[in-house]
């Protein structure tokens, strides 16, 4: 097995324009990803951005106060249109005062490519290798906490806001 | 690399033992295991003159444990992608 790396795919049924706007709009980003961008993405910049709730309900109301409006910080790499957007990311980055800006980041990588029913993309995450274990027990609590309810609450949200 | 599934299946190794075969030069296999090193994934020893290489099961157990997680975040905002460009 590949410690350092994490490779997904997945086929959409959607023009690759639609695809690749609601990867590199930041706007669009926002809505599904849940992170918000005031800016547009730019190679080469580096961004900050801000971790997005949606109330919907209690138990989300409360993982909302954990972790909404914490900063976000990523570099974007290259942006190849329709073809690739990668940037870069501190992971599991939601610790409130906590800079992380010294430590490694993974790289974020979406290539799209055709499909006959639609667009297929392959999101690849790597550099986890040089992730150091005090950051990966970060992400083990950080999940128990309620990183998994955060994800919750998005989807509840795009449910109810189509 | 396949350094990790190479030292889970065979046990501890030398680099000599790990660029057997293959196309990495053994500067190129040092340096990651100086990487997984660092992460403490795999430690060496000496025997004589050669270091022997092997992997730290608890590490390797929490790194799939690290990834898995990471992992199903992936999953989860790759369903809501979907959701938002095919509706």
């Amino acid at each position: 097995m590949n410690t350092d790396r994490i490779e997904k795919k997945i086929l959409l049924r959607a023009p690759r324009s639609r695809v690749w706007r609601a990867l590199t709009n930041n706007r669009e980003f926002e809505a599904w990803f849940g992170i918000k961008f005031d800016d547009p993405f730019r190679a080469g910049a580096p961004m900050r951005g801000q971790i997005v709730g949606a109330a919907v309900d209690a138990e989300v109301a409360k993982a909302q106060q954990e972790h909404a409006g914490i900063p976000f910080d990523i570099t974007v790499e290259r942006i190849e249109p329709e073809r690739l957007f990668s940037f870069r990311w501190h992971p599991h980055a939601i610790e409130r005062g906590v800079d992380y800006s010294h430590e490694p980041t993974t790289l974020i990588e979406f290539v799209l490519d055709d499909a006959p029913e639609g667009v297929l993309l392959t999101v690849t995450e790597s550099g986890f290798d040089r992730i150091p274990l005090e950051r990966r027990a970060k992400a083990f609590s950080a999940n128990d906490q309620g990183w998994g309810i955060v994800v919750k609450l998005i989807e509840k949200y795009l449910v109810q806001n189509p | 690399m396949h350094l990790v599934a190479r030292l889970c299946h065979e046990g501890p190794l030398s680099i000599a033992g790990l660029t057997a075969g293959s196309r990495v030069t053994r500067q190129g296999v040092t340096k990651h295991l100086r990487v997984m090193e660092a992460a403490r994934l795999v430690h060496s020893t000496r025997r004589g003159r050669e270091s022997i290489w092997e992997l730290d099961q608890r590490r390797l157990e929490e790194a799939r444990r690290y990834l898995d997680i990471i992992s199903k975040q992936w999953d989860a905002a790759l369903d809501r992608l979907r959701a938002f460009v095919e509706s």
